[in-house]
């Protein structure tokens, strides 16, 4: 079964060099069946950062993806507190560079119009659009998007595919509020393997819009493929949730 | 995938805030067979908010041998912050014949500096019952608004001159600093997670439990390969050094 990762962070996989910690993450997805990841961010520093540090966040992807790019599509970091600067980059990175994608973290809640100019740029470009989202029993910081500023988000760009990061973590919540959006996918990643997860995101969303992410190295491989190897769902859905639906948004031949 | 010889984090009955794919004892082992895996020790979620101990350990000892295929080792509930646990403990041994007991300090109130715990531990060490801990048993950020805990912090053992005798930590997601307790992989996360836990609890403490139904069983069943510890003491022989059987 084909294997594409949405969300994997390879500077955590140590190395003093991003060849290097790319070197390490390209090992273990050999050991772990997985033929290509999608990469973002270089520390998990910075949840607000300026444009001189995300370009620095970028530049160090594009060493990444510089060196195994038959392996891996970067994703461009931006922030929506700095919109003009984030359009330029999203220009640097994906109209005039490698990138495939952009990764939106934690400055500022995706339901706030000030993220439309990122969101319109992006979707011209085709680029993948990857929000983070969490609706945390014991609170969400102040930037950070929740499944219902998602929803928002959605409904203002109804046209736009958006990955709902995370689901939002409570995903019993999280599949319930993106339902109604037809043009947002399910990101599995980043969430201990409770089971039942997979299940029922399939149940209530259908299996075109789900897809498989780790958010490693702050979780393991094992931990997030083990929500799709041990779901109790029909191969093909696997297969979708693994690799097609991925493939589809980027728009590549795997 | 890896086989391991005991998955020594199973659990029985219903989780309180959802149902689980083979929260049924038969489908649980059923799954467990299919994967490979022997034995397994098999604690009852119902321990978490019941307050009837021995409801719970007879309930538990009875699934086990009707349902267990002889698979199933029951781990006991016991809870030091209610009155007259010391006869719950003799049962589990004396009636149940169990070698093992299971732990749930956040969901009973009390940490592992209180007396009763203390207490508690000594006896168990006395009676040579091996001491299951689990340290949380769900995410903080996941639980239900209204039945909140934090996890249980084990550094309290760390101190103690026996380390509290023979526990086994559950569901710790660290590394332990300290290496007088066995450990398991159930939430060990993050890339070279398992490698991390091995420096810091030494290679015989770390031990194979899959907090199968409540996690997807493949979850450390991957851990092993993704590690590289397939062939290891975590799969094998830690399990029975900890169980005091041969190997
Ligand atoms: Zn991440």
């Amino acid at each position: 079964m084909t294997i594409w990762d949405l969300h994997c962070h390879p500077a955590s996989f140590g190395g003093r060099t991003p060849e290097e910690a790319m070197a390490e993450t390209i090992r273990l997805c050999d050991v772990m069946g997985i033929e290509r990841v999608c990469v973002y961010l270089s520390t998990l520093a910075h949840a607000d950062p300026t444009p001189a540090q995300f370009r620095q966040h970028n530049d160090y992807i594009l060493r990444c993806v510089g060196h195994f790019a038959h392996r891996a599509f970067g994703f461009a970091y931006v922030n929506p507190n700095y919109a003009a600067e984030s359009v330029e980059e999203i220009n640097r990175c994906v109209r005039d560079g490698p990138m495939v994608g952009i990764k939106l973290w934690v400055a500022r809640r995706c339901s706030d119009s000030v993220i439309d100019p990122i969101i319109q740029r992006a979707a011209a470009l085709n680029a993948v659009i990857f929000q983070h989202t969490w609706s945390k029993t014991n609170g969400n910081l102040p930037g950070e998007s929740t499944p219902e500023d998602m929803a928002a988000l959605a409904a203002r760009h109804p046209r736009t595919p958006i990955i709902c990061g995370h689901t939002g973590g409570n995903w019993e919540r999280g599949i319930r509020v993106i339902r109604p959006y037809a043009n947002v996918y399910a990101d599995l990643a980043g969430s201990d393997p409770t089971a039942g997860f997979t299940e029922m995101a399939v149940r209530e969303l259908g299996v075109s819009r789900i897809i498989y992410g780790s958010d490693t190295g702050g979780r393991s491989f094992s931990s997030q493929l083990a929500k799709v190897h041990g779901a109790r769902i029909p191969e093909g859905a696997k297969r979708a949730i693994f690799s097609e639906n991925l493939k589809r948004l980027i728009k590549v031949k795997g | 995938m890896p086989v391991p010889v005991v998955d020594t984090n199973v659990y029985l009955s219903r989780w309180p805030f959802r149902r689980l794919p083979c929260d049924d004892t038969p489908g649980l082992v059923a799954k467990l067979k299919s994967a490979g895996v022997q034995r397994a020790i098999a604690g009852s979620f119902d321990a978490l908010l019941h307050r009837d101990i021995e409801g719970i350990n007879r309930r538990l000892a009875e699934e086990c041998k009707a349902h267990g295929a002889g698979m199933l080792m029951p781990a006991g509930c016991l809870n030091p912050a209610i009155p007259d646990w010391k006869e719950d403990l003799r049962r589990c041994q004396e009636t149940h014949a169990m070698r093992v007991i299971r732990l749930h300090p956040n969901y009973h109130g009390y940490t592992l500096e209180d007396s009763s715990a203390l207490e508690l531990l000594a006896e168990a060490s006395k009676r040579k019952l091996l001491v299951q801990i689990a340290c949380e048993m769900e995410d903080e950020r996941t639980q239900h608004p209204m039945v909140r805990t934090a996890a249980v912090n084990p550094a309290p053992l760390f101190a103690l001159p026996n380390g509290g005798g023979r526990v086994q930590l559950l569901n710790h997601r660290g590394p332990v600093k300290g290496k007088s307790v066995w450990i398991d992989i159930a939430m060990t996360e993050g890339v070279h997670g398992i490698q991390r836990q091995l420096q810091a609890a030494g290679d015989g403490r770390v031990v194979f439990g899959s907090y199968f139904p409540f996690f997807y069983l493949e979850s450390a069943l991957l851990k092993l390969t993704e590690s590289g510890q397939t062939e290891s003491g975590i799969a094998r022989a830690n399990a029975l050094r900890m169980l005091e059987e041969p190997r």
